[in-house]
């Protein structure tokens, strides 16, 4: 969804993307505490449209014909020649920026459902033993964060007792350290129980293959960002994309391997890769690639045009492809609710 | 099959050894207790028995651990994981998924052991605790004492010879800490497995254990039968305590020894107690007489989160010079009723007068200088880097003149350094420097979180004398807790909860006496003889002619 997203400036597209990952959320998000943070994202989503118009009103609102209205013009010394501060302000700049605003904010909604209904625990499960410190690292934080919410709470709560409202100045010391170190001391307990429940039992791997398979794995990650960033972003070429992400993959599947044969884990109830999983991910390719089709055939519904203005059109195909994208909320196994 | 040789430990900018010269040898299928006071170097023992320390927490380890022949220094705690199995103080803090059954297998996947005997043995754990009903549940779901019965069934899972605890029922109510030793020994009995477990409660364990390890303080240890060691120790339970007081020999360690022993003692009592009712200890705690009106009164007080009520309809009236005890099971809505009575906790209705005001309208140094709240973590009030930047600020916000504060700390528990760092003092301290920065707003109403977590015999004697100060001074006091024995020694009346309701409320003899899970051990031994405390038969033979 997210790659459709970043084909794609037209309102109404952008709007149906969002209004469909928003829906698949509701109706397959399960009850644990990471499952609660799509009200956030789409708070970011918004407050990133916010800004994104109040940038294009102060710097730069002049671009287009239709002048809405205008704003005292801040005299620039002559260095600065070329940014303007205040000024006339049109209607298709501020669309303009409405719609990047939307584009980006989409994305980001987009990977927000996604980290909200994937269990990043489960992700975990499958790093090598060869990274075992940053599995550790990786587990201690994504056991902090709610952790860090409840007790941000707590103090915050706390302070009252203490009679310390207003007085601003204090509030990063008295939240901020109380938190911070409550933080520091539950993960260090969190690491030592770990520990002495044996994860990371790999004590037999020479330091050289260690190295080895760190390097491969965490460049290959790298790769594997790279590309993805090539993919979603549309102005850099295929080149950069595809390329970056095959070897990136290969790089990091190698490491795995490798980690993988020295680790002596075994795993309780694996999750197994079925029917449903092809199908959310078959979806989720089929999307995309209707998205890229539609954009080298029909640019223009996209792309709704600003000069002149005209109201955006909805065009058949991607519209289509989109509420493809509502399958999973069908097709992905329900949550167990308790 | 666990032997220390010559232990020392010694952390660095320690002034001495935390651990000096230990030699102990704790055999297969003992339950060994580990006693001493707070910050003696019991969590140092235990950490040492599975090489947290020092392999975790630094300091260096001289001597030799050895369990079932593995040597700590040469084996890091993860691959002991088979052999000893861990619980923390928090067991919360040690959980790595998210469901109860993943948790159970955690261990045994990092284990590399086998997938269907995974499956089985999460299943006989799941039995073997009675949790079996819980199985899909999140973790974080689950009550105080669930989650302490899935911490061990974690580490059981993976067969260990050998299970640490660290104050397993520190933090549980009675019945809940009732279900964990009765899992802890059956373990002991069925399976063999040595159990080392260090708790301040000392009533609730050491009638089960064979080996009572206690540390002097001084960085040496005293291993042996209990009845030996605790005959000579400082910190002992009520029933080794009476034990000592009437000169029984070999001291009981359970209710029932006690009971046996005691037959001549309860006829002497009752002799004693029944011409003398209004001279005995207990009298006081009879009728307090509510003159005049209440310092503090709640009526029809309710907290809701969600869907959930946390406390309702409950209607509470605290008289000046009171201390009153609030009990009830983990999450019966103590602590709600207690931040609400504060005015800075949720209340849906119901109104709260302290002086013809409702704290939650005013600002919160008013509601502070009317009702004065230490809670259930008291380092959530610490922020700054000294003791005496503490207090400094306390003065500042209460608009006190400067060395209130620290007046008040001197009194309540004298001897802390003012340059020390608030997060390194011990828990007895922190609640000291806590209760007087909440005492510089001078409040006429004092609520206390289970003030007695972590607090061991003589830390929980001081705090039972300073509520009964500053109760004469005036002030009205509620302490919510589950320490039956702190309630006995220190409480005017009872107040119990369960399911947001309060359900008794009376004198500390009347409701404690009225059920077997809230009564002390003495009047369990001396009952129908109506004595709570130690000391109350003490006076009691003392006053004898």
């Amino acid at each position: 969804m997210a790659t459709a997203a970043s084909r794609t400036t037209n309102p109404l597209l952008l709007g149906l993307i969002v209004a469909v990952v928003a829906f698949v959320v509701s109706a397959r998000r399960t009850e644990a505490p990471w499952a609660k943070g799509f009200k956030a994202y789409l708070w970011f989503g918004l407050i990133i449209i916010g800004t994104r118009l109040a940038f294009r009103l102060l710097l730069d609102g002049q671009y287009g014909a239709h002048v809405l209205f205008r704003l005292p013009e801040l005299a620039l010394p002559s260095v600065a020649a070329g940014v303007r501060i205040g000024g006339a302000v049109s209607v298709e700049g501020l669309l303009a920026a409405f719609y990047d605003g939307l584009r980006l904010a989409t994305l980001l909604i987009c990977l927000g459902a996604a980290n909200v209904l994937a269990n990043p625990k489960r992700l975990l499960k499958s790093v090598p033993g060869a990274l075992h410190e940053v599995g550790v690292a990786l587990t201690v934080a994504l056991t902090m964060a709610p952790q860090l919410v409840e007790s941000a709470q707590r103090i915050r709560k706390a302070r009252r007792l203490r009679g310390e409202l207003g007085r601003r100045t204090h509030f990063f010391a008295e939240v901020l350290v109380p938190v911070m170190t409550d933080a520091l001391d539950r993960s260090l307990l969190l690491a030592a129980a770990m520990d002495s429940r044996g994860y990371g039992r790999t004590a037999h791997v020479p330091p050289r293959t260690r190295r080895l398979t760190g390097t491969l794995v965490l460049a290959g990650l790298i790769g594997v960002c790279i590309g993805i960033y090539g993919l979603l972003d549309g102005s850099s070429p295929w080149t950069l994309g595809v390329p970056m992400l095959a070897v990136g993959l290969v790089a990091a599947g190698i490491g795995f391997f490798i980690g993988g044969q020295r680790v002596q884990r075994s795993r309780y109830r694996p999750d197994p890769w079925l029917l449903a999983e092809w199908g959310v991910s078959a979806i989720g390719i089929l999307v995309a690639t209707t998205m890229f089709a539609a954009a080298v055939r029909n640019p223009t519904g996209l792309n709704p045009s600003l000069q002149p203005l005209q109201w955006p059109a909805l065009p058949l195909l991607p519209t289509l492809a989109i509420l493809l994208g509502a399958l999973p909320a069908w097709i992905a196994p329900p949550p167990v609710r308790s | 099959m666990i032997r220390f040789e010559q232990v020392s430990v010694t952390y660095p900018e320690a002034q001495h050894r935390t651990l000096s010269d230990v030699d102990l040898h704790i055999e297969e299928g003992e339950l060994c207790l580990v006693v001493g006071k707070t910050g003696v170097g019991k969590s140092t023992l235990l950490g040492a028995i599975n090489g947290l320390v020092p392999h975790f927490t630094g300091g260096t380890l001289s001597g030799r651990v050895t369990v079932n022949g593995r040597d700590t220094s040469s084996h890091p705690p993860r691959e002991l994981a088979d052999l000893i199995g861990v619980v923390g103080q928090d067991p919360l803090a040690g959980f790595v998924t998210d469901t109860v059954e993943e948790e159970l297998a955690y261990a045994m996947e990092q284990l590399a052991i086998d997938p269907a005997v995974m499956r089985k043995r999460v299943e006989e754990t799941l039995d073997l605790l009675g949790i079996a009903e819980l199985r899909n549940r999140p973790i974080r779901s689950l009550s105080g004492g669930q989650q302490q019965r899935v911490a061990i069934g974690s580490v059981l899972t993976a067969h260990p010879r050998v299970l640490v605890l660290d104050e397993p029922t520190s933090a549980l109510d009675p019945t809940a800490s009732e279900e964990v030793l009765a899992a802890i020994t059956r373990l002991v009995h069925d399976l063999g497995v040595t159990v080392v477990i260090a708790e301040h409660r000392l009533e609730r364990v050491a009638q089960y254990c064979d080996r009572v390890i206690y540390l002097h303080g001084d960085g040496t240890v005293a291993s042996g039968p209990p009845a030996e060691v605790l005959a000579h120790s400082s910190v002992a339970p009520p029933v080794v305590r009476l034990g000592r007081l009437a000169g029984w020999s070999p001291l009981p360690l359970s209710v029932r020894d006690a009971r046996r022993e005691a037959v001549d003692l309860r006829e002497e009592l009752q002799q004693l107690a029944s011409p003398a009712v209004p001279a005995s200890p207990a009298a006081p705690s009879a009728e307090p007489e509510l003159s005049g009106s209440p310092e503090l009164s709640g009526r029809r007080v309710t907290v809701r989160y969600g869907n959930i009520v946390a406390v309702s309809k409950a209607d509470i009236d605290l008289a000046s010079g009171q201390i009153v005890a609030l009990m009830g099971r983990n999450g019966s809505g103590k602590s709600s009723l207690l931040w609400a009575l504060q005015g800075s906790g949720a209340r849906e209705s119901g109104s709260v007068r302290v002086q013809g005001q409702d704290p939650s309208t005013l600002s919160p140094s008013q509601a502070r200088a009317l009702v004065g709240l230490v809670p259930q973590t008291p380092t959530d009030l610490l922020y700054l880097a000294t003791v005496q930047a503490e207090c400094t600020q306390a003065d500042q916000d209460s608009q006190q003149p400067a060395g209130t504060c620290a007046g008040l700390l001197d009194r309540i528990l004298s001897g802390i350094d003012p340059q020390a760092h608030p997060r390194d003092l011990s828990e007895g301290q922190k609640l000291a420097l806590v209760l007087a920065i909440q005492l510089s707003a001078s409040p006429r109403v004092l609520l206390l979180d289970e003030p007695t977590r972590g607090l061991d015999y003589s830390a929980k004697e001081h705090l039972t004398q300073l509520l009964k100060e500053l109760a004469a001074a005036g002030h009205a006091i509620v302490v919510s807790t589950h320490d039956v024995e702190f309630v006995a020694s220190t409480a005017d009346r009872v107040l119990v909860m369960a399911e947001g309701e309060i359900l008794a409320d009376g004198p500390t003899a009347d409701v404690v006496l009225a059920s077997p899970a809230f009564a002390p051990q003495v009047a369990k031994i001396l009952h129908p003889a109506p004595f709570l405390t130690v000391e109350e038969v003490a006076t009691a033979l003392g006053s004898k002619p």
